[in-house]
């Protein structure tokens, strides 16, 4: 049974492996600038949004990333011919950049929304809208977040 | 079958344009949190929302683990006439939820 025993040595050593195994490929808790281009291409290829018409009303410091409010405010009338198709929202350093996709019916009263969002840590928040003649725009608003939704979990237990 | 709470205005003039919220009870679990026994807890959420009223969609969205738990949504409905107000959720595992609302159109 003594080759059971776990020694000091062997504690060091596997303590030792687990380091440069995380070292050596890192779990990855954010996104890179690259993700969320990919992430942004994937909704709306090559066409590039110009900025303006979209408000984002974000807390500028949110103490927890769990559940940040967030309101969406696009500049149109919402009339038959002239109104917003759909909006999509991307986090650029959450794990998965992509956010919701939310789409306006004929029955749509104005271009407002609001709903709560996780953010993995501080960064940016980007809305993209998409109206009925295919222009795109879009909004960025830089968050605080004093602790993240994902990473900090897993240390929690 | 979750929980779901709806706030719709009880009366509105024709025209109008009213605010409508709606969330419901869901983990909408990310996939990046563990149990206790260090168990990653897989993805589950909800991928649909859509409200209809008269005939026609007002609004849809589709979600992604980056929504909190609990999603909450609130959005604008034009007014048209008497009649309710579907909301319908759906989730991964394909388990739908429905709540309904009457708006009284004067």
């Amino acid at each position: 049974m003594a080759d059971l025993i776990l020694t000091r040595r062997d504690a060091l050593a596997g303590m030792g492996a687990t380091f440069l195994l995380l070292t050596a490929f890192p779990i990855r808790s954010f996104a890179a600038d690259a993700d969320t281009a990919e992430a942004i291409k994937a909704q709306f290829g090559d066409a590039v949004a110009q900025d303006g018409k979209v408000t984002l009303k974000l807390p500028a410091l949110a103490e927890t990333g769990n559940s940040v409010a967030i309101t969406c405010t696009v500049d149109s009338p919402m009339t038959d011919t002239d109104r917003v198709a759909r909006v999509v929202i991307f986090a650029n350093r959450n794990p998965r950049p992509l956010i919701a996709t939310m789409l306006f019916g004929p029955k749509a009263g104005q271009s407002v929304f609001s709903t709560n969002m996780r953010l993995s840590g501080t960064q940016d928040v980007i809305a993209i809208a998409e109206m009925a003649d295919k222009s795109l725009w879009k909004a960025t608003t830089r968050v605080k977040v004093t602790v993240g939704a994902c990473d900090t979990l897993q240390s929690r237990y | 079958m979750p929980n779901t709470r709806i706030k719709v205005p009880e009366t509105a003039t024709a025209g109008d344009i009213v605010e409508i919220r709606a969330v419901i009870q869901h983990p909408m679990e990310n996939g990046f949190n563990v149990t206790s026994a260090g168990v990653i807890i897989p993805v589950e959420i909800i991928t649909d929302f859509v409200c209809e009223y008269d005939g026609g969609e007002v609004f849809r969205v589709k979600l992604e683990p980056g929504l909190s738990a609990n999603p909450y949504f609130s959005f604008f409905l034009k007014a048209t006439k008497t009649g309710p107000v579907d909301f319908h959720w759906l989730d991964q595992n394909g388990t739908k939820t429905d709540a309904s609302v009457t708006l009284m159109v004067t």
